[in-house]
């Protein structure tokens, strides 16, 4: 019979093949939407274009720690001559930036071209899809704020400063950037998901984050002036980077660095606390109103 | 496949759905209403996206209620709208999409390109979506729904925006998903003609009640009327009428109306044909006349004149 085998070779449609593997489930689809998008918060799986501005940003925000890493180095000086915890603050536009142009990227275009729905046709809940946007913008800017932390206390060790107490600032300093990413991105996930029009939702949150800043730094420069120092502590409530400044402030070794060197005590920290857990809470629930208007 | 036992839906100021009653099997569905007939709802109610006011639904042997997340594993959805994000290529649109349907990475990008080759995609699924032609669009919408092959897929309006050659190829390729996939469709529109040759089964809903359920062939089953064309000759300058008269004279009953707006209307003759015989009597009478018979056909119902003759019985009653 071999004789008969045909010479050429030929291509055969073998039509459409069912699947039967695994179905993972909405666990996992919430997973792989949260890598997505904190993927997408750097550019990557998305265009050339779009992972431009992410990682100049990234490049920017790391570059300053490399410096003091080499001048500490070379001066052979015994600490860091920056505070982990100071790094974030000094460095607040870089962060307002990256979130501004990645929060409205997240959201609005889901809702701008109508993507929510498909989602919510598929195992996903609306609170996976609010819990992984949020989350995956919470990680990314804890890669950002975190990472030159990182280079920093590696940079320590280099200069062969004291391990224990470099070692303690150093997760002082991790845990006030943590607080920063969560309170800084549902600030922003919020303005982005109430504007489906990406400039807009630009615009929005750079004016939230550095408006309010800027007030209240402002009205703090007054009450010192005018020596009514009670109130500095209480006007830092009023912006989300002064109330990191004070939580850490309270908890985290971190220097006074409101007007007058202010100290927030224990008490007020708290106080603190409170109205970061609540402003995140705000948020969460926000996100989860918004979205069940736009499911189907 | 879906069955729904006295569903409601009430909004504060409308009832979207009341009481309705189906029982869809595997195949073809076209659920077919006008705009606010309720279509958008049922499907939502199906996907267990929005609570039912009162009664129940069953997809797949799933309770709507308790089981969304299941229903939603082994069920695709094509939206009526836009959907799609213009910066980002088919593929890694479809790709996401699947692994959004709980299907592992290396079996979601085996199911894209698949699913895509299926609706009929090729080099064109690398470029972004942005630039694709609105048939391309709709096409990518459609293998979302079925790239990880569900057991039942919902279409909402699948053929909005289409020219006529699109309208015709993805209502093909909606067939080919019950033929050749083996998926079952349920696919909502508002123009009977394309559901009468897609479809199995044709629910008409109006006002969120049932309006009637059936087969597609019972709803064009062939009538007893036969369509008859003919020439004109110099001894029958009106050919037409010159039949009429004799068919008349033996005993065929004629239909007054003619098919108003084909060419040649005036030209054909309506009869009631009940057996064979009337055929053999028109050939005998049309050759003896000396006219050229054009056509002889059966009549078929159309599902638009059922809907019709639909309307005008509910009329009253409202």
């Amino acid at each position: 019979m071999s004789s008969q085998a045909p010479e050429t070779t030929q291509i055969h449609n073998i039509g459409y093949r069912s699947y039967d593997g695994p179905r993972l489930g909405r666990a996992y689809a919430r997973r792989a939407l949260f890598s997505q998008s904190l993927r997408g918060a750097y550019g990557l799986g998305r265009s050339a274009k779009s992972k431009v501005l992410p990682m100049l940003l990234f490049a920017v925000m790391c570059a300053p720690a490399l410096i003091i890493v080499a001048i500490s180095v070379y001066t052979k000086a015994d600490k860091l001559f920056m505070e982990y915890t100071q790094y974030a603050v000094y460095l607040q536009l870089v962060i307002a930036v990256f979130l501004a142009s990645q929060a409205p990227q997240s959201v609005s275009r889901d809702l701008r071209f109508r993507t929510v729905p498909l989602y919510f046709s598929r195992p996903i809940e609306r609170v996976d899809y609010v819990l992984a946007k949020y989350g995956a913008m919470a990680s990314a800017l804890f890669v950002l704020t975190a990472t030159p932390l990182v280079i920093m206390w590696i940079g320590s060790m280099l200069a062969k400063m004291d391990f224990a107490e470099q070692a303690k600032l150093f997760g002082q300093g991790l845990v006030s950037v943590a607080v920063l990413s969560v309170l800084f991105a549902g600030v922003g996930l919020v303005m982005a998901a109430l504007t489906p029009r990406r400039g807009f939702g630009v615009a929005a949150v750079i004016a939230v984050l550095t408006i309010s800043y800027g007030a209240v730094t402002t009205l703090q420069g007054i009450s010192y002036t005018t020596e009514n120092t009670g109130s500095i502590i209480w006007l830092g409530l009023f912006s989300p980077l002064t109330l990191v400044i004070g939580l850490q402030n309270a908890f985290l070794g971190a220097p006074a660095s409101f007007p007058g060197e202010m100290q927030v005590g224990a008490g007020t920290g708290a106080v603190y606390l409170l109205v970061v857990l609540g402003l995140v809470a705000a948020c969460y629930g926000i996100l989860m109103r918004r979205y069940r208007k736009v499911g189907l | 496949m879906i069955a729904t036992e006295s569903l409601s839906k009430r909004f504060p100021r409308v009832t979207a759905l009341d009481r309705l009653s189906l029982d869809i099997g595997p195949g073809v569905t076209g659920l077919v209403g006008a705009n606010g007939a309720g279509k958008s709802t049922m499907i939502k109610i199906l996907l267990g996206l929005s609570p039912a006011t009162e009664g129940s639904a069953q997809v797949l042997g799933l309770d709507v209620r308790t089981h969304g997340p299941e229903i939603r594993e082994r069920v695709g959805y094509m939206p009526e709208h836009d959907c799609l994000p213009p910066d980002v290529s088919a593929t890694e649109f479809v790709v996401h999409m699947a692994r959004m349907s709980g299907l592992p990475a290396t079996a979601a990008r085996e199911r894209t390109a698949d699913t895509l080759r299926h609706v009929g995609l090729y080099e064109e699924r690398y470029r972004p979506i942005g630039g694709y032609s609105t048939g391309m669009k709709q096409r990518v919408k459609l293998a979302q729904a079925l790239v990880h092959d569900p057991k039942l897929v919902l279409l909402d309006e699948p053929t909005n925006g289409l020219d006529p050659v699109g309208r015709d190829e993805m209502l093909g390729l909606i067939r080919r998903v019950w033929t050749d996939f083996g998926i079952s469709v349920l696919v909502t529109s508002h123009l009977l003609g394309e559901l009468e040759r897609t479809c199995d089964h044709v629910v008409v809903i109006d006002g969120g009640r049932l309006l009637r359920s059936s087969s597609t062939s019972d709803f064009t089953r062939t009538t007893t009327t036969l369509a008859v064309e003919v020439t004109d000759s110099d001894a029958h300058p009106d050919g037409a009428a010159s039949l009429r008269a004799a068919l008349a004279a033996a005993g065929v009953t004629i239909h007054a109306g003619v098919e108003d707006g084909l060419p040649g209307a005036g030209h054909v003759l309506l009869l009631e044909a009940p057996g064979e015989e009337t055929y053999d009597l028109v050939r005998d009478t049309v050759a003896g006349l000396g006219l050229g018979l054009v056509r002889m056909e059966q009549r078929r119902h159309h599902i638009a004149e059922v809907f019709k003759a639909t309307d005008q019985e509910e009329v009253p009653a409202r």
